[in-house]
């Protein structure tokens, strides 16, 4: 689904990464790892086209536009969990209905909120608005960095089973995060840093 | 094109709820006009012959002091960063974006206007063509200081950089636009000015946009 081959990035006089080459296939998982500042997020900031300073390929095989989800939720305080996520969804598709959406704010733990401006959430509620995306969009490629920041317990369980989800449809994912994560499908990692 | 509707309804759904901040840009407006009577001379001959100038300079300011937010929220929440990834063009998103601060600023002002140049002692014909003027005028200023507003939007203090970019720009459309009201309030034909600004909104609603979303994509790629 991606082939990555020859990514070097140099940013502030500073060498991120050299000759990097590496695939993701339908149903695997990537985990970026590496040390803070050690170019997590110019890679998987790079592989969505958001950074362009770069030398490389980078080819995506998809007929739809990556989901990215970085470290901003995208998530306006002036609106409600439902106008955001109706705004959002409607960035990517044109064929979700406010029924799809409530079960989605639902599955993220998030009922009773719908109508709540997003202002008045905790910095943890706001990124659940943001992840609620993941059950609606039917993109295969999800390139998410550090989903699980901010995040509980039971939060990061339904995340967890949401991404296996997606791995058993065929998609793939990428992601960096700090935190450990569990899977059902084996996780191979990159190293970034040395 | 039912996108470019879903940004206008947003965009104004959250201008709505941030009412206060929607009113700055009026209230400056307001003030520094009618803080000409007490500053230059309250006589009316003179006030009537600044007026055009005055409240246009005044538009042009208040827009210019509105701009540096068109982008600014939706880049610190990282709203714009999601737009880029959107299934149409990120310039349609962009135009809504214009559209709507347009719709926030430019049309109050120019609604406005009328009165205030009453108050400046322009007769009602060059009121009527300052109406004009605001009425094709700010839409310009907003499509051209969308361009300034992409580019300064990765800074901390893009605030007076706009204003230097946009500026030069600004000239010709007061320049225009109050040479138009003086025409209007001596009763001579102002379509040539008229159609001149016409000119230049169509010229910039071809071009500000995709100016404006190569310059958002330049601020985001840092």
């Amino acid at each position: 689904m991606l082939n990555v081959n020859h990514l070097s990035c140099e940013r502030d006089y500073r060498l991120l990464f050299e000759d990097l080459s590496f695939t993701v296939n339908e149903g695997e998982v990537l985990l970026v790892e590496g040390g803070n500042g050690a170019g997590k997020t110019t890679l998987l900031r790079i592989l969505c086209g958001l950074y362009s300073e770069y030398q490389g390929d980078v080819d995506w095989r998809l007929s739809e536009t990556p989901v990215y989800l970085g470290h901003k939720p995208g998530v306006k305080d002036l609106l409600s969990a439902r106008e955001n996520l109706t705004w959002l969804t409607g960035l990517y598709q044109s064929d979700i209905t406010p029924a799809q959406i409530t079960a989605a704010l639902w599955q993220v733990g998030l009922k009773g909120f719908e109508e709540v401006l997003c202002g008045a959430m905790s910095e943890g509620q706001r990124k659940r608005v943001n992840l609620a995306l993941l059950y609606l969009l039917d993109s295969l490629a999800w390139v998410l960095d550090e989903p699980l920041s901010a995040i509980d317990v039971e939060g990061v369980a339904n995340l967890e089973s949401c991404m296996d989800a997606h791995l058993a449809r065929g998609g793939s994912l990428i992601l960096t995060s700090h935190l450990p994560l569990s899977l059902s499908r084996p996780i191979k990692k990159l190293r970034l840093g040395n | 094109m039912r996108l470019f509707l879903a940004v206008l309804r947003r965009e104004l759904l959250i201008a709505y709820r941030n009412s206060a901040d929607l009113l700055n840009p009026l209230i400056f407006f307001v003030i520094v006009i009618s803080l000409f009577p007490l500053g230059v001379s309250p006589s009316g001959p003179i006030l009537s012959q600044i007026a055009p100038g005055v409240i246009w300079v005044a538009a042009l300011l208040a827009t210019l002091l509105s701009m540096d937010s068109l982008f600014r929220s939706d880049y610190d929440d990282g709203s714009l960063e999601l737009m880029t990834f959107s299934r149409e063009p990120l310039v349609l998103l962009v135009l809504g974006k214009i559209v709507s601060h347009w719709l926030v600023t430019g049309v109050p002002l120019a609604v406005l206007s009328p009165v205030l140049a009453l108050m400046l002692f322009l007769n009602f014909e060059g009121a009527w063509a300052l109406f004009l003027s605001l009425l094709l005028g700010t839409p310009i200023l907003s499509l051209l200081g969308a361009i300034g507003a992409s580019l300064t939007v990765g800074l901390r203090k893009g605030g007076l950089l706009i204003a230097v970019l946009i500026l030069p720009l600004y000239v010709p459309v007061l320049i225009l636009a109050t040479a138009m009201v003086q025409a209007g309030a001596q009763a001579v034909d102002y379509t040539g000015h008229m159609l001149w600004l016409g000119a230049i909104l169509a010229a910039s609603i071809g071009f500000a946009p995709i100016a404006a979303s190569a310059g958002v994509r330049i601020s985001l790629s840092r």
